[in-house]
């Protein structure tokens, strides 16, 4: 069986699998998509199987693992990659280039025989191409899935296998008629067509017709009896039908394993341009180790957000956290102090770690999760508007829909659209909730109620993250442990774009500064 | 007494005709009939169904009958009898079309096996039946009787010899450009296989299929006839054992068996067609008929084409309704709110009685019904309405001749007569027509606005369409029996609109107000 399997040890990947549910605010909250332009490099094929993979999280620790070793493979050994990767690439082109395509099933059975012909004619150089690349570079590779992989292309695609569908190819053309047998149906018309290998086929036509044992009656159609000829096309059509098929079947299953083996590598190679980028980036790079589902795990060092890596196109302040048995993780600090971008480095790796990839860090190591969900403050702007609140309150309901135990939860700013005594409560019955059924949450947040009522109860499995903020007002970008603060720090923010340096601040809240501004200005 | 016909236990008359009785479109008959028959439009059931019957005996025949086809498994015998039969006659029909020779001959061929295989299972199953119908025994001895037949066992073994020996024969085409040849088949192999081997390591997910589903053409070109031809040359024993066949059995579908295959779909039809009815819980039942005196009675009737409509259309329950006459009772008057259910009690009455005619079980959970010889409906067409007085010449034309045609045997159903006209007169012309109806003794419903008709005798029962009580704007479509009382549904609409003495009193502001406001 030709089988690529380089995604999954005993299957292949599925790409009509339906997205998680909430992709789109995954890919939107953590600004996926600057992660995978970085691995498609504009090729829109890359772009969309990698976000297909990326987003299917694996669950099972093994095949990770699985994952982690070809692409180790992928790494050390990069030109034979992309040269095996050119092989469907090019198997596409000429499809597109000849305007090969297998006739649908609507066409009659002679043309969809002729299209898969062709199509089959046109891949038999590859799969040569593809055999010696196996023959040559098998031995380097160490991983189970390329070992595998080379292994059954030497063993499936022999050379008398090759010269086999050569001369099927050719065979079908049929250069000396179409032998079909038949019995009579209901009132005696032809029934049971099938098509037939004449004896003898080693001998030449004339002579098997001559060595015949019994009569034959032949006819010929007078050369203007076109519907004649129409109707003897038709029952060639009847008798061919099935080997159409298997041909036209046999076509698209060359082309499916084509696909297919675009498809894999084409994640690898994603990968290698992720590699090779952050590389230039002087990123830490590292391959996570996954923890099994039940366990609580979050322990890194020098975590880099990928998607601010990319952006910035420069290194930037990565975070040490060490969360192991923690079930919540409550984030406080001043605005633009990392927090955000820590949440997003936090899912970016737990969803890179689930699909088998390096993730951006010196080390990082992390329970699975059932599913990533992240439910994002939308609008910068805080403006107390009931439609947002109503907004949000739907979004974690759909949310809460999809949730199970031991899947994570990533809250940046939930219910701030609310007053804060409204928000904390609806955020506190919410969180706890969650936590006592096994779901594991990262909460960013200003709302000093919520965070103190974690902060009070003393949970041993709660971590406290407050963005770091240096005497003189600047931020470090880093996270430290520590209990919530009562105020946020957003007039630094203000102060900062207003450029009112020297304005004593002391304990005005961002919001009672900005908008008694506003006042003033009327 | 040998068979003769399965819905009539002597010499029936049969109106074959297509023009509908009169009375049909008022009662939507039509409409019900056409709903029976459309599944069996091959068998063109509407003359049974067009053909009332003025006689008890033959009644009873076709509700026995009907009784033993209420069994299930009887039913799927003959539903299958049916299927074979219109095979048959389907590949006969083709027969006539076809251009050569051994094609036609081989369509015949099938005909027959159809038929005979038809007949041998229907006997089959017949032979351990039992029937109380007199209509079923008699024809489960016909064709018990049939079947032992020695021409029927020579068709059926003939026409099994011939099949058989044809199914043998077995030849290849070899097709290249613009000629072919046709020789015997020599053991070839299986191309198709071979190729489906090679290829099938390629196989990843399931592959989209390219069998092509050619289509079955009946007919046969000029090509497949000389193949055909050169067939009949290399095998020309099974070819000859085909000729003699059809020389020799044409044709060979029994007539008493080709006439009750139609007769039967007359109660296949309508037992399919209640069915459906059935099984959202509306009963049926089977009435009791006679002829003689003028006491009837039903509990939970209902009308057909109505029952029919809601069920296309909506979740609406159908609305039953009892009625009964008795004593000297004859007339029932029917009054109450438009839109009440008047008219459809007035048809039911009337589809009730018609459907009982034919032997067919009513819509209802209990009737007993007095036959008709005829029946005569008078209503208003919407026409009629526009054209206000001009008209009321044709009116009394038209209900002068109902009178002067109908007899105490009849059924009359009036609904809204002299509707249209200015309510002396109206009153006065239905009590002069009305007196006439009491004196001709004829069963009648009335529908009509007029409370004054509905005590006009005690031949009359006043029958009212109801509302709800909390809520006298709507109609709960039951018709029962109690006095006259428009008024107080008058007095409920008004409220509704408020249009009530209080209500006016309340709107209508002193002028001062009004002005002020």
């Amino acid at each position: 069986m030709m089988k690529v399997f380089l995604l999954h040890p005993e299957q292949d990947f599925d790409a009509s699998q339906p997205l998680p549910p909430m992709a789109e605010d995954l890919m939107q909250d953590l600004a996926l998509n600057v992660l995978l332009e970085a691995m498609a490099k504009g090729d829109e094929f890359l772009f969309r199987t990698l976000r297909q993979v990326l987003l299917s999280s694996l669950q099972d620790m093994a095949v990770i693992q699985y994952r982690q070793e070809v692409l180790q493979d992928c790494l050390n050994h990069p030109d034979v990659i992309r040269r095996i990767y050119r092989i469907p690439l090019e198997f596409m082109e000429r499809k597109r280039r000849q305007w090969l395509w297998i006739s649908t099933r609507y066409s009659p059975p002679a043309s969809i025989l002729n299209s898969a012909q062709q199509m089959l004619a046109a891949t038999l150089d590859l799969l040569w191409e593809l055999r010696r690349i196996a023959d040559a570079h098998a031995e380097q590779f160490t991983s189970r899935g390329f070992r595998r992989f080379f292994a059954m292309i030497q063993q499936e695609l022999d050379d008398p296998y090759l010269a086999l569908v050569e001369r099927q190819v050719n065979a079908l053309r049929f250069p000396q008629g179409v032998l079909l047998s038949a019995r009579l149906g209901a009132g005696n018309e032809g029934a049971e067509y099938v098509l037939r290998k004449p004896n003898n086929a080693d001998q030449p036509w004339i002579k098997r017709m001559l060595t015949r044992k019994s009569p034959t009656y032949s006819y010929t159609l007078h050369p203007r009896d076109e519907a004649g000829a129409r109707i003897l096309g038709e029952l060639r059509d009847r008798g061919v039908a099935r080997a159409a098929n298997a041909v036209a079947q046999a076509a698209d299953h060359i082309e499916s394993f084509f696909k297919m083996l675009q498809f894999e590598l084409a994640f690898y190679i994603g990968c290698l341009n992720l590699y090779e980028e952050l590389k230039r980036l002087a990123a830490p790079i590292t391959f996570p180790r996954p923890a099994p589902l039940r366990e609580r795990r979050l322990t890194c060092t020098n975590l880099h957000d990928v998607t601010l890596l990319l952006t910035m196109q420069q290194a930037v302040v990565g975070n040490s956290i060490a969360a192991d048995g923690k079930d919540l993780i409550v984030i406080t600090g001043p605005n633009r102090g990392g927090k955000t971008t820590f949440l997003r480095s936090v899912g970016a790796a737990q969803l890179m770690m689930q699909c088998g990839m390096f993730v951006p860090a010196a080390s990082f190591s992390a329970n699975l999760c059932t599913g990533l969900f992240t439910h994002f403050k939308r609008a910068e702007d805080k403006t107390l508007e009931s439609g947002k609140f109503q907004e949000e309150l739907q979004r974690m309901s759909a949310i809460v829909a999809h949730l199970t135990p031991n899947a994570l939860l990533l809250c940046n700013e939930s219910f701030a659209s609310t007053n804060e005594r409204e928000g904390s409560e609806i955020a506190r019955q919410i969180v706890s909730a969650l936590l006592e059924k096994r779901v594991k949450v990262a909460y960013v947040t200003h709302m000093y109620e919520l965070a103190h009522h974690f902060w009070e109860h003393k949970c041993a499995n709660a971590l406290f993250l407050r963005a770091e903020r240096l005497p003189d007002g600047t931020r470090t970008f880093r996270l430290q442990e520590g209990e919530p603060l009562e105020t946020s720090y957003g007039v630094d923010v203000y102060r900062r774009i207003f450029g009112e340096d020297n304005e004593p601040l002391q304990q005005e809240s961002e919001f009672a500064r900005y908008s008694g501004s506003l006042q003033g200005q009327q | 007494m040998s068979f003769g016909s399965i819905l009539f236990d002597h010499d029936g008359v049969l109106c074959e005709t297509e023009d509908a009785l009169p009375f049909f479109s008022d009662l939507h008959l039509d409409r019900v009939i056409d709903a029976i028959i459309a599944p069996k439009r091959e068998y063109d059931l509407k003359p049974f169904f067009l053909t009332p019957l003025h006689n008890v005996e033959t009644i009873l025949y076709r509700q026995e009958v009907m009784r033993d086809l209420e069994s299930e498994p009887l039913m799927s015998i003959l539903r299958a009898f049916a299927e074979q039969m219109s095979i048959a006659r389907r590949y006969l029909a083709m027969v006539e079309k076809l251009d050569f020779e051994l094609h036609k001959k081989g369509w015949f061929l099938e005909a027959a096996l159809v038929y005979c295989n038809a007949v041998k299972k229907l006997a089959g199953h017949l032979e351990n039946s039992c029937f109380r119908s007199r209509g079923l025994r008699l024809f489960r001895d016909y064709v018990m009787q049939y079947v032992r037949s020695s021409p029927f066992l020579l068709l059926a073994g003939e026409a099994d010899q011939v099949k058989k020996a044809l199914s043998e024969v077995r030849y290849c085409v070899i097709i290249e450009n613009g000629k072919f040849k046709v020789g015997p088949y020599e053991e070839e192999e299986d191309y198709s296989v071979e190729v489906e081997t090679t290829f099938a390591k390629f196989k990843q997910a399931a592959a989209e299929e390219y069998l092509v589903k050619l289509s079955q053409r009946s007919g046969m070109s000029h090509i497949e006839a000389i193949i055909l031809e050169f067939v009949a040359r290399l095998y020309p024993e099974p070819f000859a054992a085909l000729r003699e066949f059809c020389a020799r059995h044409n044709p060979f579908v029994d007539e008493t068996l080709r006439a009750f295959d139609r007769e039967i779909q007359f109660y296949i039809a309508y037992l399919e067609f209640i069915g459906d009815f059935r099984r959202e819980g509306l009963p049926f039942c089977y009435p009791q008929v006679s002829a003689e005196g003028r006491e009837s009675s039903v509990r939970e009737g209902f009308e057909l084409a109505l029952a029919l409509s809601i069920r296309r259309q909506s979740e609406r329950a159908v609305v039953r309704n009892d009625f009964f006459l008795r004593a000297s009772e004859r007339i029932l008057v029917v009054t109450g709110p438009n839109q009440g259910g008047k008219t459809t009690f007035a048809r039911m009455f009337g589809q009730l009685h018609y459907l009982a005619s034919l032997g067919c079980p009513v819509p209802g959970r209990e009737a007993r019904l007095v036959l008709f010889d005829k029946i005569f409906t008078y209503f208003e067409t919407e026409e009629d309405i526009r054209n206000l007085r001009s008209n009321l010449e044709d009116d009394l034309y038209r209900v002068h001749k109902i009178l002067s045609q109908a007899t105490p045997q009849s059924l009359l159903i009036f609904n809204e007569p002299f509707a249209s006209t200015a309510l002396h007169d109206a009153l006065f012309l239905s009590k002069a027509v009305m007196a006439r109806v009491i004196d001709l003794d004829a069963r009648c419903v009335w529908v009509t606005f007029l409370d004054e008709l509905a005590s006009l005798s005690e031949k009359v029962v006043s029958m009212v369409a109801t509302v709800d009580p909390t809520d006298p704007t709507i109609r709960t479509f039951k018709v029962v029996r109690q006095p006259a009382n428009g008024l107080a549904y008058a007095f409920s609409l008004a409220q509704k609109h408020r249009l009530t003495y209080h209500d006016i009193q309340e709107r209508i502001h002193d002028e001062g107000l009004s002005t002020a406001s």
